[in-house]
């Protein structure tokens, strides 16, 4: 037993923790806890109202803590975590845009009760879940789940500590599963999405872990500004370098949806509750990009002659994925998973540059592409027949006849998205191209073509919308209650507005662009 | 060298020797005597919950407990090496693991309000 006695007697460093810096991620974990007890002791009438509250008190309180940080470059926890632009500017955004989620989440006029199933675990079809399916009940539950993986996303971007990244990425990820099979409607859907993508999420987690053991073994650190420097020194063989490197992208590139690891995209997208699509389109695309960035400009600037032709390889394969498969979709959630993995090309494109206009270039994109698809599934929700949402193609066409309203908003939203000029899509991509195009000139080129391929199905939604004859008996367009109008007014405003005023989120992502090793 | 080890060894074969002994005695010294109640599942008077009719399938009941057990079980894991070096890790470690146990007893606290304890 005397050796047990003589481990107390050896006093343990605790490491220096900068908790201002990381204030933002302890009040969205510190609401999420305060949103389970909220389930726990108020009663059931309260309890949506009390969970709006605390969530979205929470997120804005994070928010404006980030704010308050805006001037931090530093690392704490031992080196784990770093706290400066590019971080921040992540954290920022995915909290700006997971207010707007909860505001679609909050969605209650549309449909009974909200988007969001009365009891999840109720069996499908049974008596009770027909009887619970006309009353107001919601699995208020999706509020805290939504709070813990924001936090998780808040931690993601900055880890510079392999380790705490994976957490990160579970404690994220464990939350999104759950809310994908949290749908009203078309329930079954929405378990089969929950489980594919659980399951297929499991499997690229084991992906990352290996490729972090390979790292391990071979810089003797899971840090990455240590894997930097043996990457730097080092005589000896780069095989477990490049093969855990490989490894670990598996892990990131799935959560970020981008080919050839986007397989669940679509599935996923269509059967999810559309609020939670939103948040999971904007909020866990950004958090993913915020990762890959520090990953790869971090841990291996130095091996960036290695690593770069597979970026271009998958770029290349995320853009004709989500354009030419996109093409044969008929439904709008497809559609929109697909021009999702497309966007996720066209960002890697920006990655590429490695240098400060390259990270300025990916976190504008990801802002305003998560500002237009949050707003354009919102959007989704309204359009709506017996059945819940009509997503169908063929409910869509001569929609304009029925709401020339909504069918704007919707085809501004799809130009941005397809890169017209006048909308933030445009900025967007033209700054990444720019960045990209002193050092990969033929990529740019052909992100230039598949944008163009892209652009034709957007703008075949926006022709069937304004040029075809609507359907017998066509969907009804729902009135949407104050939550809603205010996140698709803000969606499309932003859209809008950096469209032609791009010039104050640009210098902020440019002085932004700064990450800590 | 091995010689620490003697009274380990000793101490194997007491052991075995005890169960040994303990079996092979039984069935000469002890009386039988019928009783219906040794035939059941649990001796100690629990009636086993009945099956539902198919091969391979158990209540939901048993599989939330096996879960709400391992959120226990997880505090447990990380409250013995604490505890093995509360001195060396001080105040700081003190206060982590009490916020640990705090989430934990949210965790709880959810469960038990919500029904999640009642085995009917």
């Amino acid at each position: 037993m005397s050796h047990l006695l003589l481990a107390e007697t050896a006093p343990i460093h605790a490491p220096s923790v900068a908790y201002s810096s990381l204030s933002p991620i302890f009040i969205v974990l510190g609401a999420a806890l305060v949103g389970v007890l909220v389930e726990a002791l108020v009663p059931r009438a309260e309890r949506y109202a009390v969970q709006m509250v605390v969530t979205i008190g929470g997120l804005t309180a994070a928010l404006v803590a980030v704010g308050l940080l805006h001037n931090t470059a530093e690392t704490t926890v031992a080196g784990a975590l770093a706290v400066d632009g590019a971080g921040l500017f992540i954290q920022g955004s995915v909290l700006v845009l997971s207010v707007m989620s909860v505001l679609l989440i909050a969605e209650r006029s549309v449909d009974v009760g909200s988007a969001i199933v009365a009891s999840a675990a109720v069996v499908v079809g049974s008596p009770t879940d027909r009887r619970l399916a006309r009353t107001d009940r919601v699995q208020t539950e999706v509020f805290p789940l939504l709070l813990f993986a924001v936090a998780g996303m808040l931690i993601f971007p900055i880890s510079n500590n392999l380790l705490l990244m994976f957490v990160a990425l579970e404690v994220l990820s464990l939350p999104l599963y759950l809310m994908a099979g949290l749908s009203r409607r078309r329930r079954l859907l929405s378990q089969e999405a929950a489980l594919k993508y659980f399951l297929l999420g499991a499997f690229a987690s084991a992906f990352f872990l290996y490729g972090l053991a390979l790292l391990y073994g071979y810089a003797n650190s899971v840090d990455l500004p240590a894997i930097l420097n043996a990457s730097k020194a080092s005589p000896k063989s780069d095989v477990l370098l490049y093969v855990g490197l490989a490894l670990l992208l598996v892990g990131l590139l799935f959560k970020a949806g981008i080919a050839p690891f986007h397989s669940w995209t679509p599935d996923v997208y269509q059967g999810s509750p559309t609020p939670v699509t939103a948040f999971m389109s904007s909020c866990t695309k950004i958090a993913a990009f915020g990762a890959i960035m520090r990953v790869l400009y971090v841990g291996f600037n130095a091996t960036a002659w290695n690593w770069r032709p597979i970026v271009w390889a998958v770029a290349i394969a995320s853009m004709a994925v989500g354009g030419i498969f996109g093409l044969t979709q008929t439904d709008l959630k497809r559609v929109l998973a697909y021009s999702s993995i497309a966007h996720a090309g066209f960002i890697l494109v920006g990655l590429v540059a490695l240098d400060k206009d390259g990270i300025a270039s990916v976190l504008f994109y990801v802002l305003t592409y998560g500002f237009s698809t949050m707003a354009a599934f919102g959007v989704l929700m309204l359009v709506r027949d017996a059945d819940g949402e009509a997503t169908h193609l063929a409910q869509w066409s001569g929609l304009a006849r029925k709401s020339p309203f909504v069918a704007a908003v919707m085809t501004v939203l799809l130009l941005s998205m397809a890169g017209i000029p006048l909308t933030s899509g445009f900025i967007a991509k033209f700054y990444v191209f720019k960045a990209a195009f002193h050092v990969a000139a033929p990529l740019v080129v052909i992100a230039l073509i598949f944008s163009a391929v892209a652009a034709f199905y957007y703008l075949r939604i926006v022709v069937l919308m304004f040029f075809a004859e609507p359907p017998e008996n066509g969907p009804t367009i729902a009135i949407p209650g104050w939550s809603t109008a205010v996140a698709l007014t803000f969606g499309m405003v932003v859209t809008v507005v950096l469209g032609i005023f791009p010039q104050p989120i640009l210098d902020l992502a440019a002085k932004a662009a700064t990450l800590v090793g | 060298m091995l010689a620490p080890y003697l009274p380990i060894v000793l101490l194997f074969g007491l052991a075995f020797a005890f169960a040994f002994f303990s079996v092979a005695i039984a069935p000469f010294t002890g009386p039988r005597r019928y009783n219906k109640a040794k035939l059941e599942f649990y001796e100690c008077g629990i009636e086993p919950t009945p099956q539902p009719q198919g091969p391979n399938r158990f209540p939901i009941k048993y599989f939330l407990t096996a879960m709400l057990f391992i959120v226990f079980d997880i505090e447990i894991i990380f409250l013995y090496p604490y505890a093995v070096a509360n001195k060396a890790l001080g105040l700081f470690g003190l206060v982590e693991i009490v916020i640990f146990i705090v989430t934990v007893f949210v965790a709880y606290a959810y469960v038990w309000r919500r029904g999640g304890l009642d085995w009917d």
